[in-house]
């Protein structure tokens, strides 16, 4: 059995520990709101322009964009992960990994020649770079607020791409927030656009007034819907990041809780069992005189 | 009372404004444009500049300014997307550059092939990991 002096050290260790996790899942809870509230704030703009690209893809444009028309063979494939920069949030870059890469073995067995990866968050560019994936463009360092500004840049990559035929089918994988307790890693088609999408409600066949022109306006608010969607999917994956941080920081201090409990008990015994040989020892020795 | 129109001014990282109003000023591309309800639909850039509501039953009007952005109306609905982002052909390119340079840097060091092994085992570790957490906590409770 190990020395009093050792067990009281280890257990001056774990208490530090649960210091340190208990700290971090305060300031998870603390920013978890925030994050939230950022995630519904930028539902509005997603719903709006959600509409308004579902009723452009019924106006009868003469001009239709490259995004809305499907490719029949795919051979090249996009794929934007969204990930966290900093890990300790329990399996959450894990789970969305898995789901990343079980898509791209899929293309691969499907015989897609090339995987072109985005990655936004650190944890997913460590990944694909140890995996010897293509990644061509990458943002990291986002920090605790999304900011559209940030991500044109990496995203407007794969458009590009897309747009002039590199590229015939764009994912996107990232965390869906559910509730706090709940996170969902998901993967969705990104481009072309699919049908489900875009909903409509309107039956009749009209048009818009375009200004300048059709092409142009056309051009720029689909790069703004795909934006959003991806925004979307960045400001769900922070609030998912910071609930999964603070579960996984909250079963961490209890965990060392336990850990600090176990080990008093081991403490106290040994303590006892020396206190007990010494009378032992004092008694014998008495008795001897 | 007057004929109103239901405007939404959103950007994409927050709800800028949603109500009623009887007519609305906006920076077009070709020029400012003054929209009352029932106007025809019209899809159209929006320069950097302020929006002007002029609300039902208030003397003043409500201005907003917005960097940019695209604006939709149908005939009982206007919607106006604000950008957040100052936007430029040059702009963009030049971010979308960046990222794909980072990327290049960041890829230098990469292997040729993509190991899948390694990344299956790589995954399958974490997940196991991640497994004897939960066991261990379920026992210990």
């Amino acid at each position: 059995m190990a020395s009093g002096k050792e067990i009281r050290s280890k257990i001056l260790s774990v208490q530090n520990t649960r210091k340190i996790t208990k700290a971090m899942e305060m300031v998870a809870a603390s920013k978890m709101r925030k994050a939230q509230d950022r995630m519904k704030a930028a539902r509005p703009y997603g719903d709006k322009i959600r509409r308004i690209a579902a009723n452009l893809s019924h106006a009868n444009s003469e001009y239709k964009h490259p995004f809305l028309t499907k490719q029949d063979k795919v051979t090249n494939a996009g794929l934007i992960v969204v990930t966290t920069d900093k890990g300790l949030c329990g399996g959450l870059n894990t789970n969305v990994l898995r789901l990343a890469f079980g898509r791209i073995k899929e293309l691969d067995a499907a015989g897609v020649s090339k995987v072109s990866v985005a990655c936004i968050g650190n944890k997913g560019l460590g990944f694909m770079q140890r995996l010897g994936a293509n990644v061509v463009s990458k943002i990291t360092g986002l920090g605790d607020t999304p900011h559209l500004e940030k991500l044109i840049g990496p995203v407007k990559v794969l458009l590009d791409a897309f747009s002039a035929g590199e590229l015939d089918v764009v994912y996107i994988a990232y965390t869906r927030f559910v509730n706090t307790m709940k996170q969902e890693p998901v993967l969705e088609q990104l481009l072309p656009l699919s049908g489900e999408q875009l909903q409509d409600d309107q039956a009749h066949s009209w048009d818009y007034l375009y200004e300048p022109d059709s092409k142009v306006v056309i051009d720029e608010l689909l790069v703004r819907y795909v934006e959003a969607l991806v925004y979307q999917s960045v400001a769900e994956n922070m609030a998912s990041e910071q609930s999964a941080r603070m579960v996984a920081m909250k079963a961490a201090s209890d965990n060392a809780a336990t850990v600090i409990k176990d080990l008093q008990l081991v403490y106290n015994k040994t303590r006892q069992a020396a206190i007990t040989k010494e009378l032992a020892e004092i008694v014998g020795g008495a008795a001897a005189v | 009372m007057a004929m109103t129109i239901h405007v939404d001014v959103v950007s994409a990282e927050e709800s800028i404004f949603s109500g009623l109003a009887e007519f609305v000023v906006l920076p077009g591309e070709a020029g400012e444009l003054g929209i009352l309800p029932g106007h025809m639909p019209l899809m159209t850039r929006i320069k950097a500049g302020t929006v002007r509501l002029k609300l039902p039953s208030q003397e003043n009007e409500e201005l907003f300014f917005v960097a940019g952005g695209m604006l939709e109306v149908q005939p009982n609905r206007i919607t106006v997307l604000a950008d957040t982002a100052i936007r430029g052909k040059d702009l963009d390119e030049a971010k979308a550059l960046d990222a794909k340079k980072k990327a290049e840097e960041a890829m230098a060091t990469r292997s040729s092939e993509l190991d899948y092994v390694r990344a299956q085992a790589e995954l399958a570790e974490a997940i196991a990991q991640l497994s004897a957490i939960q066991k261990l906590r379920k026992r210990s409770h």
